[in-house]
């Protein structure tokens, strides 16, 4: 059994709207181990960014936790105050966003934003954390770090920004990094440097990550475990070869196969989902997905539990009730 | 070039936006966002732009829109000089060519109901003059990409993204249009709901013989649409080939990068890596030259 760092259980986030309570999570259950690098997958709507705020207690009002329980290394961390949290945030669990320039001051040079946050959180003096400051930026492969900390955020072009946002989130050496969509606002070979950098990390570092991503290709290269999220619900998880290779739920095997071929004469028609995703104010009860399920049944009314269907892969399907009786008692057939 | 195939003839385009001004406010900066291309679009084809941001990909579709005036080059639609024509010539030309962009929250009037979002370009052009026509019109187009007759009436706020995009492409369509830019039509749009917007393009395309031009950064999804596709790097044209040719063979080292970096949906895939190392010198001499049938890479 590895260290496991992080526990959700059962997480449910509704937001208070004008139009009635939005169920944006409901119901998730996860863990993150120490050192692991897990990729949470999900559509806009899915939950995924409104789980990972609400581990880092980030949920903005209208929006409120109504029930489960977070624990960071064996403690809950649901019910902190506010003061117990700024020791946490940013300093052992860190978080970088999609958007770098709008996470960013843009009147402050980049080593005084670096300094003020190592000099909080680790008690450094300037000098010595300017050092640090300087030594980090090194090592998300910003050239120049001496001068680059004397800049303003605008004098950095978009993949720059990034960097500074991982090393910033880096900096106090936090257990977990929560990166939602932090590639997604950039150009494609800026962020296959991004995420050399993420795979240099998980060898560098003992941080787990935490990679929130609607990109499936991007989860192949640096996932090593994945949580597919719909309708605020996990549908499967497993490992990335599970995910890719052994899809067990409809909806992630819909999502696979709606990605075009990459081999020549490719042209062939695409394998859409259709519909379109649910409406969290008014969920329909049962499994989210039966909608748009080409092999919804009516059982789907009555909501699945997660069946285990290989070690470590679970899949929220009745279609695979038998299977797990079945199968994972000697090992699957 | 007499060639009857050609709908769209790109010449030496080039489009200058002034950077900086002097105090006397005259222009002393230029952005090259567009610096010499050229390339032509085959009748009932879909020519695939890709680049990255900042390339110049859009512009060059603005260009052909006749949404910017160019600083120098040449856009011929069946032989006739967009350049030349006022905005009076160009009236024909402006249903002829239709556009749909990246954005469908921004690009519909919330304030319009569906029917006139979709028969306002009718009415413009003059198709359709009876009401119940028009209407009639609209509910088959409606109906065509997948949308239904009980939304005529509804706003584009009742929608999600991907029937709003539905929305943008009934309006486009709506003035039986020869050639359309689709300028990211999909990246703004759910990985599930791609899908369904890439097929019906493709199933509109060969209904109404549609010609396109499709601008993306998503390469995977451009190599599945695009016949031919062309390669821009900082306002230029590094390459253009057949989309398979082009992934199977990229002969310039930018479009080598480029295809590298797209992040593969295989855990076990294995990559090489390619960097770009640019050249200004070189870039700025590089003229395309055909290197082998169809397959034009920029050489200097």
């Amino acid at each position: 059994m590895t260290d496991r760092l992080l526990t959700v259980d059962n997480l449910q986030v509704s937001f208070h709207t004008r139009d009635g309570e939005n169920k944006a999570v409901r119901g998730v259950s996860f863990h993150i181990d120490k050192g692991e690098t897990i990729g949470i997958v999900g559509e806009s709507g899915s939950g995924k960014s409104v789980t990972a705020k609400a581990i880092m207690a980030l949920i903005p009002p209208p929006g409120e936790i109504i029930g489960g329980d977070i624990r960071f290394d064996g403690e809950s961390i649901r019910k902190l105050s506010e003061k117990q949290w700024r020791s946490i945030r940013g300093n052992r669990i860190a978080m970088v966003f999609q958007d770098p320039m709008t996470s960013l001051n843009p009147v402050k040079k980049i080593g005084d934003q670096m300094t003020e946050i190592i000099r909080r959180h680790r008690h450094l003096g300037q000098a010595e954390a300017l050092k640090e400051a300087i030594e980090m930026l090194r090592q998300v492969g910003i050239p120049e770090p001496e001068r680059r900390v004397r800049q303003y955020p605008h004098e950095f072009s978009g993949g720059m920004r990034q960097r500074v946002m991982i090393a910033m989130a880096l900096s106090c050496q936090p257990e977990l990094l929560i990166a939602d969509e932090p590639t997604t606002a950039l150009d494609v070979t800026i962020q296959a440097q991004i995420l050399d950098l993420l795979q240099e990390l998980k060898a560098k570092t003992s941080a787990s990550i935490a990679l929130i991503t609607h990109d499936l290709g991007v989860v192949a290269q640096v996932c090593s475990r994945v949580i597919v999220m719909y309708g605020g619900m996990i549908m499967e998880e497993g490992t990335v070869e599970d995910i890719f290779y052994r899809p067990k739920h409809p909806y992630t095997q819909g999502l696979l196969r709606s990605l075009p071929e990459r081999k020549a004469g490719s042209r062939e028609r695409l394998v859409p989902i259709e519909g379109t995703p649910p409406d969290l104010l008014d969920p329909p009860p049962g499994c989210p997905f039966q909608e748009r399920c080409p092999h919804a049944m009516p059982k789907c009314a009555q909501l699945p539990p997660h069946f285990k269907v290989g070690e470590g892969h679970r899949s929220m399907c009745w279609l695979n009730d038998d299977e797990a009786k079945g199968g994972a008692g000697n090992g699957g057939q | 070039m007499a060639d009857n195939n050609v709908l769209v003839d790109v010449q030496g385009l080039k489009k200058h936006f002034v950077k900086s001004r002097d105090v006397w406010g005259r222009a002393n900066g230029w952005l090259k966002a567009v610096d010499g291309v050229s390339f032509q679009i085959r009748r009932g084809e879909t020519f695939g732009l890709v680049g990255e941001s900042g390339s110049g990909k859009s512009t060059v579709g603005r260009c052909i829109l006749r949404l910017y005036d160019y600083t120098e080059g040449s856009v011929r639609f069946e032989g006739q000089d967009l350049t030349k024509l006022g905005e009076k010539g160009l009236k024909p030309y402006r249903r002829r060519i239709q556009s749909i962009f990246q954005d469908p929250y921004s690009s519909l009037n919330p304030g319009m109901s569906v029917l006139d979002l979709i028969g306002e370009p009718m009415n413009i052009h003059g198709l359709y003059p009876k009401s119940d026509d028009r209407k009639e019109a609209v509910s088959a187009l409606l109906e065509k990409v997948g949308l239904k007759r009980e939304h005529l009436n509804r706003y584009p706020h009742e929608f999600s993204g991907g029937q709003r995009q539905r929305i943008s492409i009934a309006r486009a369509l709506s003035v039986k249009p020869d050639f359309v830019v689709c300028d990211e039509p999909i990246s703004a749009l759910d990985v599930s709901v791609q899908a369904q917007v890439v097929n019906m393009l493709e199933d509109l395309q060969a209904e109404f013989g549609l010609t396109y031009l499709f601008i993306a950064h998503d390469l995977s999804m451009v190599r599945h649409i695009s016949d031919r596709i062309g390669v821009m790097y900082r306002g230029r044209l590094v390459e253009v080939a057949e989309s398979d040719e082009l992934y199977e063979n990229p002969l310039h080292p930018y479009t080598q990068a480029l295809l590298s970096a797209i992040p593969i949906p295989d855990p076990h895939a294995v990559r090489e890596r390619v960097v770009f190392k640019p050249d200004p010198e070189s870039l700025e001499r590089a003229v395309l030259k055909e290197v082998s049938p169809g397959h034009w890479v920029a050489v200097s």
